[in-house]
């Protein structure tokens, strides 16, 4: 019902008032860009405390009186407290992982995209988007909140593992905050909820004509199974979320063994078991990585065709393999916890799983080289970065492959080689995806373009400082430096590790400054880049048919009709070097691809499987 | 090997289209006014949120019932808590309140307005019931002197009720929203199949849907705690 | 209708990301030869981690290659192909026996490992020998105790009702007769003694929260789960002192919760035992 009051106001639109209209909008596009407007919020937050991390660790016991004079909690005389270090490490996890790249890829381009990438109005549930979207300020308040409160925030590492998470008695941040991260959390889940039921709805019954699942661009793959992804994850967190909940303010004893005495108080809880937490958070948690890389995956699958002039190699190939990590992902949460005391065959099981993760992910990476093979690329900024995405995806993927064996596991789980393979491989992957995606569809979201050269610069400096700051923590992590420790100065182990931790903090300062010129690209942009037209980056997809920016309803009087699959770049003997997907087939199409169907009326959804893979 | 399932994957099992790309009309989508022209069924659209809805509550539940049935197989698992007699009464109005409701869907598809508000208040004020019952029985509980504290059964009896107390509560909203809908409704409305209002029908079905889940999540609770 | 990026350089951009990951490559490379020297394991001290730092190589060797190939491929794919002259990409995205090929070679790859893997993890968990010296190590917020068994061999039952923060700190049931020779040695302040070349049966408790039993030295790492009594062993090969760190964070003193093993000789590890006070809480 939504599509149908979307598609009425589209021709009665303009008489809204500003607060409807750019606040409490209902439309997919303004929800879109308000998500990546607060992500970005807190993607500044989530990087200031990674910086709080880096001084600490690069200089530990070193006073830093400006701190101090700005957190006279956390830093006293400058002097960063292990409880404020560890707040800090609690909250750049958190952060960055649920409010900054869940929120900007689903919430941000994945209300963005959707419905103009597959032709729709507006989402299935523009309300239920609108709900979506503001639970996610109060989420943040809350969680910011909790800095401010007796104890601080959570100290207990974003995993927030039980009982140290539901002991208010066990560590400062524990009291409260901790209380307050639960409740933050749980507020954001259901916004997850809403908007993923939100975007499996919209690609099942909003698609255009002629857009079968098949003729859908990877970047709808991505987002439609990370959707389903999310369904079927947040509500494990929620469920552990509530019962750690009930165990911290109604005393119960789901992850709270009985007997514990923390300091020389024993604890009043009757028994309860640890693990099922940490079975049940990383139920949701290893999916929740590929939330964060399914996204990632499409868009910059789309972006490369369109900067490769080339069509994706391997189509149905990218498709099986999303669909094949999503699946997957729900069987391997064990191998975060192969020292945790769990049944060494189901060790054995989940490095089983593990190790076939990485086939389809080598089939992508394959694939998009594949794709650069006889290319003819454009080095656009958006290209620079998908580029870069793909090397820190295998960067990172490779140190998985170690990481998911149980015996090697057993030497580096919980060090800084963890730390650089999720840098690389979720968080600088996913964060390179958003940036590529920012400069390719900027022009659709604001009818302006970003700076070239700006852009350019950022992906350098952004490139080499993402090496600088996470490769050498591989070799830390190999010299045994555990993670979350606030000062390595006391082990006999770590003595030769200094130097590596300083060139790593000044590395990071610098990533951490060079997205500055990010910040200021955009905002300068947003009021004085030149204006884009359609489709600036001649690209086939459907949102380029769309005006930049595209109305209320997106598009005028008419949907738009699907004829094609989104990759027809460089066929031989079309007019120009890509060919969009309303182009309908009687137009040129490339020989000898042997499509069974020739004109308008031959066209069948059914057939359309077909055009995904022509030439060969 | 993939791609070919996945190729018969988009041909028929999901909403593909008739011969012109466009969906299949839906029964009850009316068809007066806007959405034929756009292929899209506004009925169609909701029935699939909420089965999606539906599909993450019950994980949301999965997830609980897997924490309940790994923490009874430990040792310390102890003693169950006696089962308050009031739920029985209570089950008995959820299912009656159930059935209600689906006799007055019923009914409504034949045109009866009638049956369906009366069926609609009586569901709800049932529904209203039970969670006055659901109280009644942790406070019997709580006399008695079992606590969510107590031990891990009390724990997980008071967190399962909680939790599907919530979701019922929801349910109690959502038929405050189909009675407004269906109070704007003439008395003699022809039957809703040959084109009553998109909302009053998107309204009416997912509440009696959602309805029914809850009253079967409720016997699913009510089995996994007692009678497993 | 000329796109504007016509002119802004894409092409020298594209040898330019050339020439960065050619860069990359070798400063990876280079940067791990360094780090050989410098930043890598500590020396090793346990008969299991040889088999693990093995594993580690083999691994290491593959991703190393892996990680060279592909990037080197990256390299030269944007360097030859960068938008230059005039013409059109290929329009070639589809091949079966190559899409083939690299489904099947990653698979057979992790297929080996998988099974080299499996097979050193299910030694690792074996169970001990039976000549492994037995010793509790109890962790807490923020250090770590160990208890030896006594001459009797049998460790006393635990009762967390009778712990005591001066006089039972181990919470020892004192009805128990077997606990009443149990040895309790605080590792923090002073060592957990180890027999060079004898197994050792870790058996893991934590009083608090979670932890995690880490030697670095012996590619020891098992988390001490609160409510559970988990066991881990090893075999010391090399007499010398160690160091014990906490894995999990367990709070503010994190950082702090170190505790100390030495290894001796059995004729030396006997004379230490001898020459302890019990009972000692």
């Amino acid at each position: 019902m939504g599509a149908v009051t979307a598609h009425a106001e589209a021709h009665a639109g303009h008489e809204l008032s500003f607060w409807r209209k750019y606040i409490f909008s209902t439309d997919h596009k303004i929800i879109g860009i308000q998500y990546a407007f607060t992500s970005m919020f807190m993607a500044v937050i989530g990087g200031l405390l990674a910086m709080f991390i880096r001084l600490q660790l690069g200089w530990p016991g070193r006073t830093w009186p400006i701190l101090g004079s700005l957190f006279p909690g956390g830093m006293p005389g400058g002097e960063m407290t292990p409880a404020f270090y560890l707040a800090s490490v609690t909250m750049h996890g958190t952060i960055m992982v649920f409010f900054v790249l869940t929120t900007l890829l689903t919430g941000g381009f994945g209300n963005f995209l959707i419905p103009l990438q597959i032709g729709a109005r507006d989402m299935a549930f523009p309300f239920l988007n609108m709900l979506s979207y503001w639970l996610y300020p109060p989420a943040i308040i809350v969680l910011l909140a909790s800095f401010f409160v007796s104890g601080g925030a959570a100290g207990g590492g974003w995993t927030a593992y039980a009982p140290l998470s539901a002991l208010p008695q066990a560590a400062p941040g524990s009291g409260l905050g901790q209380t307050l991260w639960l409740v933050s959390l749980a507020l954001l889940i259901v916004a997850f909820l809403f908007g993923s039921l939100n975007y499996i709805t919209t690609v099942f019954h909003l698609r255009a004509r002629g857009m079968s699942m098949l003729r859908l661009p990877l970047t709808i793959w991505g987002l439609f199974v990370t959707a389903i992804l999310s369904l079927l994850a947040f509500p494990v967190l929620l469920a552990a979320a509530i019962m750690l909940l009930f165990d911290r303010l109604g005393g119960t004893s789901f992850f709270v063994p009985a007997g514990l005495i923390v300091g020389s108080v024993p604890v009043d809880h009757a028994g309860g078991n640890p693990l099922l937490w940490q079975h049940l958070f990383w139920f949701l948690g290893h999916p929740e990585v590929y939330v964060l890389i399914l996204p990632p995956m499409g868009m910059i699958s789309d972006i490369l065709a369109a900067n490769a002039r080339k069509p994706i190699f391997g189509y149905r190939f990218m498709v099986a393999s999303i669909v094949s990590i999503a699946g997957l992902s729900f069987l391997v949460w064990g191998h975060h916890m192969y020292t945790s005391g769990m049944h060494p065959l189901l060790g054995t099981a989940f490095m089983t799983t593990t190790l076939i993760i990485a086939v389809p992910s080598a089939i992508k990476t394959f694939n998009w080289l594949a794709t650069l093979w006889r290319a003819r690329i454009r080095f656009t900024s958006a290209m620079l970065f998908a580029l870069g995405f793909i090397s820190f995806f295998v960067t990172g993927g490779l140190t998985g492959i170690v990481l998911g064996q149980p015996p090697v596991d057993v030497y580096f789980q919980d060090t800084f080689f963890v730390v650089a393979h999720l840098h690389f491989v979720m968080a600088s992957a996913a964060l390179f995806a958003s940036f590529a995606g920012t400069y390719f569809w900027f022009p659709k979201m604001f009818g302006r373009m970003m700076s070239e050269r700006l852009g350019k610069w950022h992906f350098w400096f952004s490139f080499v400082g993402i090496y600088a700051t996470f490769f050498p923590m591989h070799y830390v992590g190999i010299m045994g430096m555990m993670r979350r420790i606030y000062s390595p100065a006391l082990y006999a182990h770590l003595q030769g590790v200094q130097p590596l931790n300083v060139f790593i903090s000044i590395a990071a300062l610098g990533l951490f400054a060079a997205q500055f010129i990010f910040l200021f690209n955009f905002f300068w942009s947003l009021f004085r880049g030149p204006k884009a037209e359609r489709d600036p980056w001649r690209a086939t997809t459907l949102e380029w048919q769309a005006d930049s920016p595209p109305p209320h309803g997106n598009w005028g009087e008419h949907l738009p009709v699907v004829y094609r699959w989104a990759y027809e770049y460089s066929a031989p003997d079309a007019a120009e070097d890509f060919v969009p997907q309303t182009v309908p087939s009687g137009e040129p199409v490339p020989a000898g691809d042997g499509r069974g169907h020739a004109g308008r009326g031959g066209e069948t959804p059914g057939g359309t499987h077909g055009s995904a893979h022509g030439g060969g | 090997m993939a791609s070919r399932t996945l190729g018969k994957l988009s041909r028929e099992t999901l909403p593909a289209a008739d011969g012109d790309g466009r969906r299949p009309p839906v029964p009850g989508d009316g068809g007066g006014h806007e959405p034929g022209s756009e292929g899209i069924s506004p009925v169609a659209t909701a029935r699939t949120g909420l089965w999606i809805f539906l599909v993450a509550v019950t994980m949301l539940f999965i997830a609980f019932t897997a924490s309940y049935l790994s923490r009874r197989t430990a040792p310390d698992w102890g003693a169950q808590i006696p089962l308050p007699p009031i739920l029985w009464l209570n089950t008995i109005l959820l299912l009656v309140g159930s059935g209600v409701l689906e006799r007055a869907r019923r009914r409504w598809r034949l045109g009866d307005v009638r049956t369906l508000r009366r069926g609609l208040l009586v569901a709800a004020g049932l529904g209203g019931v039970f969670l006055a019952g659901q109280l009644a029985a942790w406070r019997q509980l709580a006399l008695a002197g079992v606590f969510m504290r107590s031990n891990p059964h009390s724990a997980f009896f008071y967190l399962l009720t909680a939790v599907h107390a919530l979701h019922l509560l929801g349910g109690l909203g959502a038929f405050g929203y189909a009675l407004s809908r269906v109070a704007g409704l003439p008395v003699a409305a022809g039957p809703a199949v040959t084109g009553g209002p998109v909302s009053v029908t998107a309204a009416v079905e997912g509440v009696g849907l959602y309805w029914h889940f809850l009253a079967a999540l409720w016997l699913y609770v009510f089995i996994l705690l007692f009678f497993l | 209708m000329r796109p504007q990026h016509r002119a802004s350089g894409s092409d020298r951009s594209g040898a330019a990301l050339g020439g960065v990951l050619l860069f990359l490559i070798i400063a990876a490379v280079l940067g791990t030869i360094v780090a050989r020297q410098r930043w890598w394991f500590p020396p090793l001290a346990s008969a299991h981690g040889a088999e693990i730092d093995r594993l580690f190589i083999i691994t290491f060797g593959i991703i190393s290659v892996a990680f060279v190939l592909v990037h080197g491929a990256l390299a030269l794919l944007v360097w030859l192909y960068r938008e230059r002259g005039e013409g059109r990409a290929s329009y070639w995205h589809e091949h079966r026996l190559l899409e083939a090929a690299y489904t099947i070679v990653p698979a057979v790859v992790m297929a080996g490992l998988t099974l080299t893997a499996a097979g050193l993890w299910s030694r690792m968990y074996s169970a001990p020998p039976p000549d492994a010296l037995v010793v509790e190590v109890r962790a807490e917020q923020f250090g770590w105790k160990a208890r030896y068994p006594g001459p009797d061999g049998t460790f006393g039952r635990i009762d967390p009702k009778q712990f005591h923060p001066t006089q039972n700190r181990m919470a020892l049931d004192r009805a128990d007769p077997a606990g009443s020779d149990d040895l309790v040695v605080d590792i923090s302040t002073g060592e957990l003694h180890l027999v060079v070349n004898r197994p050792a049966e870790i058996r893991l408790r934590s009083k608090d929260v979670l932890h995690s039993f880490f030697v670095p030295a012996f590619r020891v790492k098992q988390d001490a789960v609160p409510g559970i009594t988990l066991s881990t062993w090893f075999t010391p090969t090399r007499t010398g002192s160690y160091e014990i760190a906490c894995a999990e964070l367990c709070g503010v003193g994190h950082y702090v919760m170190r505790g100390k093993i030495v290894v001796q000789t059995q004729q030396e590890f006997d004379a230490w035992l001898a020459a302890q006070a019990r009972p000692d809480y």
